[in-house]
Parts: structure tokens; C-alpha cells; sequence
């Protein structure tokens, strides 16, 4: 007890100074809510270094679906969203939640299978087809199940489909891009994927395309400010130079950049147009 | 069987090869739940012994309350605390949700039933007949709690290490709290979930390996001190 006694004190004391050095001017921090995809490709974490450079901002990062970051900016607690889900974007913003949507990135889904193809997908243009032949052959399908942005995308081909998996069949994963991913190569399943995500999980998995190039399958990501207005405690400023810093020519290098040496291809494509 | 082994081998590769980033986040690991520990004894061992002794209503309910504690769900605590430290939540003015600060106040309310209910215990094995002596001889009540918690310090001890291994083992509080943010408050545990994820099982296996050592050691340090003292 005695040795207790005299590291208690040293103990609170150092709770106290590291409580406050983790308490950064509230002004400084800027919270993004973005999708899984970016993060799971790293593409975040080379964006927020070289945001974070000039050491006028911290960046807080929350990497979750579409939805979910969607929900964190109607509550206020995320300052710019970063999100792929266009339905529910102008949602958010027509309701008065966001400004300043701005698309300024793309890529692809992918939809992906085990190799050895049991519902005889592979070379299926058009997406909806696709899962019309997953459907019929009652192969496994996982979906992330999460709101995200992919998720979405995925209730969205199913509705053009116009079928319904059987439920013995359809797997609710309820994770992020990476952790669908890696349920579905375990039980050798379908899945819509982003093509991101999976180029940068490749190595690790034994799923190959069976369906790409349909524009139904085009992934567009947006910014959005969270309206301030409705908000008293959303760092407007952070968040304004975060998205001027996305929209700037180091930020397009950067993305631009991304990806080629570690996967041999671009991941992201940058389409917004800086003056 | 062989992607396991190799796994292993770049794991301890991974290690050695003192990787600054898993160094960082071994050590997040380890403030966030020392300090939730030191906390939750600094309030939690005089509390058991308080209400161990002190004779009041509702204490057999109060006990099954904190008994009940200890099983508290981490996820229940994260989610909890969430709200409350989230920007529209009562405590949002604090600024710490997904910050270390609001991780360790969520392992506090983790690891403050645990560590009060296993001291209540162990007071009750004091006799009673020494309590009340030491008070007929002019100690105050918490001068009395006091030398009845320096008889079992043994006992008390084992609370803080059932407390420190809860705590450090923790996943689901830390990421709801905390969010997984690089450089930030990605701790061991959440590493790990989100390497494993993404198929890096190497990575994953070596945050998993430094988990398990620092366990150990923590866990030996104290069981030494215990053992000393026995």
C-alpha cells in the first residue's frame, strides 16, 4: 500500500497535465466524417498530413458509412462531411443540415466473386443483370448493411434488379468496406465493393471482378460544410479551410498520386475542375 | 497453417524493427489504461471499504448494484459516454469526445465497479470486531477504513490487477469514444480489429503480441509487488 500511496499522486498529477495537453483550442480541431473507403486505402492519412503541415489545424478523422457520417453532421458533431451517398446528400443539404456540396471525386464499384463464379457472372455488363444471375443461382451475397454510401448503392441495383435475394442467402455484415470484404472471401460470397477499397485489399484476398465498367456503378464522393448556422459549435473556419484545402492543386496531386506506386493505378479520380 | 506462421514471423519482424507508429499506439494503449486504473482505485478501493463497513439502508441493494457493474457491457459505457461528451450532449462543452481524456473517462466508469465491488469483498472478510476497535481506540471513520484496507492490501491488489486487465483488453468503449483516429486514439485494440479487417494479419499479430506483452508485464509487476508483500 505504501508504494500505492506515493504513485497515486504521480499518477493523478500526470493524469492532469496529459488531460489538458489532449485538450487542444476547441477552434483548432476540425472533424471530418468520412467514409470507410478512405480510410482503409490510407488515402486519409497522407490528405491529413499534409493538411496538418502548416500546424494551424488538427484534423479528427471518423471513418464510418456515408449514413452514419450524415447522421454525425445532423447532430452537429462533425464540422465537413466527406461522403458518397448522392440520394441523401441532396437530402441533407435540401433540409438545411449542409452547404456548399461540392462532387469533386470519383471512382467505381466493383462487383466482385469467388473465382470460381457459381452464378456464372463473370463478363455481365450491366450491374442489375448481375445480381439478377447472383439471385437466381442463390449464391451467397454479403452486404455491408450500414447505410454507407455503398450500401446504398447496393439497395439501388437490387431495385433496378427487381428481384430479392433469398434471406438464407443474404448476408447483413453491418461493417465497413475492408470488413465486408473480408467476410465475403471467407465465405466465398458476392459483393459490391468500391474499386478502392479493393485494389488496396488485393493482396489479402482471393475475390476476383465479375462485373465493372456500368455507369450505374460509378462511386462519386462530395464535400459538405456542415451548416454552421444551424450550428452553433461547427468550426466553420476549420472546416472552410479543409475544403479549400481538398480543392487545391497540392490536395489533386496528392490524390492523383495515390495509389500508383503501391497498387500500379490511380485509386481516386479527381474531377473538380480548380480554376 | 503457413500464411499463420508467416504471419507470426513478420509480426516479430514488425516489432523489432521498432516501428515509431506501433510504438505510439502501444503507448496510448497503456496511458489511457493506467490512468482509467489509477483513477478508478483513487475513488473506487475507499469506496468498497466505506460501504462494506458502514451499516445504512439499501446497502444489500447498493452492492447487488455495483456487483452488477462489474459485468457493465464496454459498449453500454462507450455509448453512454458518447452522448454525453458529443457536441449537443450535456458535457459537450469538455471537447473530448474522441480524445484520449474521453477514452480514459470511459474506462474509468468500466473499471469503477469492478474494482469497487472486488474491495467490498474483500473488506467484508475483515472481522468486524477489528473495525469497531480500531475505532474505540479514537480513529476517525476513514482513519479506521483505512487501516482495515492495509490489512488486505493483497486482496485490494488483486481488484487493481482484475481492473487494469478488464480495461487494457477493451475494445468496444475505446472505439465509440475514440474513434480509431491515427495518431490520435488508435490503441492496440482497435488497431488490431482494423488490421484484421483489412487482411493485414501480420500487422494485426504483432499489435496483438504487444498487447499480450504489456499485459504481462504489468501484470508481473504487480503480482510482484503482491507477492512481496505476502
Amino acid at each position: 500500500m505504501k508504494h500505492l500511496k506515493s504513485i497515486v499522486p504521480v499518477l493523478l498529477a500526470s493524469f492532469l497535465v496529459f488531460g489538458c495537453q489532449n485538450k487542444p483550442a476547441p477552434q483548432n480541431i476540425v472533424r471530418l466524417a468520412t467514409t470507410t473507403s478512405v480510410q482503409d486505402t490510407g488515402l486519409l492519412d497522407v490528405l491529413t498530413d499534409a493538411f496538418q503541415k502548416d500546424g494551424k489545424h488538427k484534423l479528427q478523422s471518423i471513418a464510418v458509412g456515408s449514413g452514419q457520417a450524415m447522421q454525425l453532421g445532423k447532430t452537429g458533431e462533425a464540422d465537413i462531411l466527406w461522403v458518397h451517398s448522392p440520394d441523401d446528400e441532396a437530402r441533407f443539404v435540401a433540409e438545411g443540415y449542409g452547404t456548399d456540396r461540392t462532387t469533386f471525386l470519383h471512382n467505381d464499384f466493383v462487383i466482385l466473386g469467388p473465382a470460381a463464379d457459381p452464378g456464372k457472372v463473370n463478363g455481365t455488363k450491366k450491374a442489375a443483370e448481375a445480381f439478377k444471375k447472383i439471385a437466381a443461382a442463390k449464391a451467397l451475397f454479403v452486404s455491408r448493411a450500414d447505410n454507407s454510401g455503398t450500401h446504398k448503392k447496393e439497395l439501388k441495383i437490387w431495385d433496378a434488379a427487381a428481384v430479392k435475394p433469398a434471406k438464407e442467402t443474404y448476408i447483413e455484415a453491418g461493417q465497413g468496406m475492408s470488413g465486408t470484404l473480408s467476410i465475403a472471401n471467407e465465405k466465398n460470397a458476392y459483393v459490391l465493393a468500391d474499386r478502392s477499397t479493393y485494389l488496396s485489399m488485393k493482396k489479402n484476398i482471393g475475390l476476383v471482378i465479375v462485373s465493372e465498367g456500368d455507369d450505374a456503378l460509378i462511386n462519386r464522393y462530395s464535400l459538405i460544410l456542415v451548416n454552421p448556422a444551424k450550428f452553433s459549435k461547427v468550426n466553420a473556419e476549420g472546416a472552410k479551410a479543409f475544403f479549400d484545402f481538398i480543392l487545391s492543386k497540392p490536395a489533386r496531386e496528392l490524390i492523383e498520386k495515390y495509389g500508383q506506386d503501391k497498387y500500379g493505378r490511380q485509386l481516386f479520380l479527381y474531377d473538380y475542375p480548380i480554376k | 497453417m503457413e500464411f499463420i506462421l508467416s504471419g507470426f514471423q513478420k509480426g516479430i519482424t514488425l516489432i523489432f524493427s521498432g516501428n515509431a507508429e506501433i510504438f505510439a499506439i502501444a503507448r496510448l494503449s497503456l496511458t489511457v489504461s493506467v490512468l482509467a486504473t489509477a483513477a478508478a482505485v483513487f475513488v473506487g478501493v475507499p469506496l468498497g471499504g466505506w460501504i462494506a463497513v458502514k451499516k445504512f439502508p439499501l446497502k444489500k441493494l447498493l452492492i447487488a448494484l455495483v456487483n452488477t457493474g462489474m459485468g457493465l457491457p464496454p459498449v453500454v459505457a462507450g455509448l453512454v459516454v458518447m452522448l454525453f461528451l458529443s457536441r449537443s450532449g450535456p458535457l459537450g462543452f469538455l471537447n473530448w469526445l474522441y480524445t484520449p481524456m474521453g477514452m480514459i473517462i470511459a474506462q474509468i466508469i468500466i473499471a469503477l465497479p469492478i474494482i469497487t465491488a472486488l474491495s467490498v469483498s474483500a473488506m467484508q472478510s475483515v472481522d468486524p470486531r477489528f473495525y469497531q476497535q480500531v475505532l474505540t481506540l479514537g480513529a476517525s471513520d476513514w482513519q479506521a477504513i483505512k487501516v482495515c484496507l492495509k490489512e488486505i492490501r493483497l486482496t485490494v491488489l488483486a481488484a487493481v490487477i482484475a481492473g487494469f486487465g478488464r480495461l487494457v483488453a477493451e475494445v468496444g468503449a475505446v472505439m465509440i469514444v475514440g474513434g480509431n483516429i491515427r495518431h490520435q486514439t488508435r490503441v492496440l485494440t482497435t488497431a488490431t480489429v482494423m488490421e484484421t479487417q483489412m487482411g493485414n494479419f501480420d500487422t494485426a499479430i504483432a499489435l496483438g503480441l504487444i498487447l499480450l506483452t504489456l499485459s504481462f508485464a504489468v501484470n508481473m509487476a504487480l503480482t510482484l509487488i503482491q507477492q512481496k508483500k505476502a
